[in-house]
């Protein structure tokens, strides 16, 4: 499957996030990935993830502009791919 | 922000270490030939079990992600199971890096019951005969019976730690098989002329013939093992090997010294490479962020005789302690370098001018004859 707008989903519990100058480095504890969030805004839905019913939910509750809505779904779809958010 | 200027960011440094190395002690009941921290007897001034609580402390206020424990051989430590659990408290990862001689079926039960723990077993042949040489009598079996309690315990997915070698090289086949059979993951590192390296490193590390061997294996079954990152220098004959590629050393990663001694990275225990210790004021954290060696090492490379290549770009010019302790300027060729330029250079390297470790805890024994090791 994919993550789209309507996926309830959230950060894997097996995964740290540290907040860095540049966004936040996410370390996957079981599979040993370092994945780069690469923008503040990013690191922001994947924290808020689990607070809403759906990605766009989350998207909403955060303001972000419905025109980088497309953005924010490829970037959690390839954290999901990556097992570092799971689908609730 | 793409891949390369994110990682010209990291080179700058970051405010604490992604993960690091922590050797708990120079105690170990082996004798390898190319330990890179000349470990053998314990060191009186080892950190006590409450002051390795107040490094894992820091640690994780610095969300450090995880730590490679290390020594010597760490499970000698009697405390060896209280630190791992404090770490896991603390929500740090572990891995440990192991000879196998601890593990036995209540201890591997023990390690399988625990949630963020990786353990590597070290293994530089795939028989005795390769393996031992390097090890000491009998570690290879040693070694196989730690890997045969880890998997009757279903502690999962160990790793198999290899140092490649030129003994080992054409091995690395056979190495992947094992790692399959065990359902575990295979691990392979560059060597480096570390500690008791520095004597064996003529006759173990691998050909200039080898390396390229080496380069076209891992782009082959680079996705399916861990290397640490470590044979970057192997870039300039192609597409670059999966990783960072780049130096982490006092950037992203670094080394605490059983005696709370912090280093660069794993490789270069000595004085000059030395940061601080976790003992002075403003303890790791201070020596990190401040110290007069990590900051340097977070300035722009200094590129030397390098700079004519025009392959720096995929080499960076190679590991800083390989070049270090064969008598290399620090920017210059890696002695591995694969376009020859380091040969040259190693061959007017003034053999009485290589550093020696600062610290040496080896044994009193001859140390190419194999040790026998007690099996408990």
């Amino acid at each position: 499957m994919s993550v789209t707008l309507d996926t309830a989903c959230e950060l894997d519990p097996r995964v740290s996030l540290r907040a860095e100058p540049f966004g936040a480095l996410a370390y996957h504890h079981i599979n040993r990935k370092l994945v780069f969030l690469r923008h503040p805004d990013v690191v922001a839905v994947v924290q808020d993830l689990s607070q809403h019913p759906t990605l766009a939910d989350t998207l909403t509750a955060l303001g972000v502009h419905p025109d980088r809505w497309p953005s924010f779904v490829v970037a959690v779809d390839s954290l999901y791919s990556s097992e570092f958010i799971r689908v609730r | 922000m793409s891949a390369s200027t994110l990682v010209a960011q990291l080179k700058h440094g970051l405010d604490a270490p992604i993960c690091l190395t922590w050797e708990i002690t120079y105690a170990c009941n082996l004798q390898c030939i190319h330990c890179l921290s000349s470990s053998g007897r314990r060191d009186p001034r080892e950190l006590t079990t409450e002051q390795a609580k107040e490094v894992l402390n820091e640690l994780r206020d610095l969300q450090v992600f995880y730590v490679n424990i290390g020594g010597g051989e760490p499970m000698i430590r009697q405390d060896f199971f209280d630190i791992l659990e404090y770490a896991e408290q603390c929500n740090i990862g572990v891995k440990f890096s192991t000879n196998g001689t601890y593990i036995d079926a209540k201890n591997a039960q023990r390690l399988a019951a625990m949630k963020y723990l990786d353990i590597q077993i070290s293994l530089d042949g795939i028989d005795s005969t390769t393996n031992d040489v390097v090890r000491g009598e009998g570690s290879y079996a040693v070694a196989r019976r730690a890997m045969n309690h880890l998997r009757d315990a279903n502690f999962g997915a160990f790793k198999i730690s290899v140092v490649v070698t030129r003994h080992n090289v054409d091995q690395l086949d056979e190495f992947k098989t094992l790692a399959d059979s065990y359902g575990a993951q295979l691990r392979i590192t560059r060597m480096r002329p570390s500690g008791r390296g520095i004597d064996s490193w003529k006759d173990l590390h691998p050909t200039q013939i080898q390396q390229r061997q080496i380069y076209e294996w891992l782009v082959d079954h680079g996705d399916t093992v861990l290397t640490g990152d470590s044979f970057f220098h192997l870039n300039a004959l192609g597409p670059a090997l999966p990783g960072l590629n780049m130096c982490g050393a006092g950037r992203v990663v670094c080394l605490i010294d059983p005696i709370g001694d912090v280093y660069a990275c794993p490789f270069v225990i000595h004085d000059q490479f030395k940061a601080g210790s976790i003992h002075n004021q403003g303890g790791f954290t201070q020596v990190w962020r401040n110290s007069e060696l990590f900051v340097s090492l977070r300035q722009p490379d200094s590129l030397g005789a390098c700079m004519s290549c025009g392959n720096y770009d995929s080499c960076q010019g190679g590991c800083m302690a390989a070049k270090f302790f064969t008598g290399l300027p620090l920017d210059g060729p890696d002695p591995e370098c694969v376009l020859g330029h380091g040969d040259e250079l190693l061959r007017v390297a003034d053999i009485l001018l290589i550093p020696k470790p600062t610290m040496d805890h080896s044994r009193g024994v001859r140390l190419n004859t194999p040790q026998p090791i007690s099996v408990r």
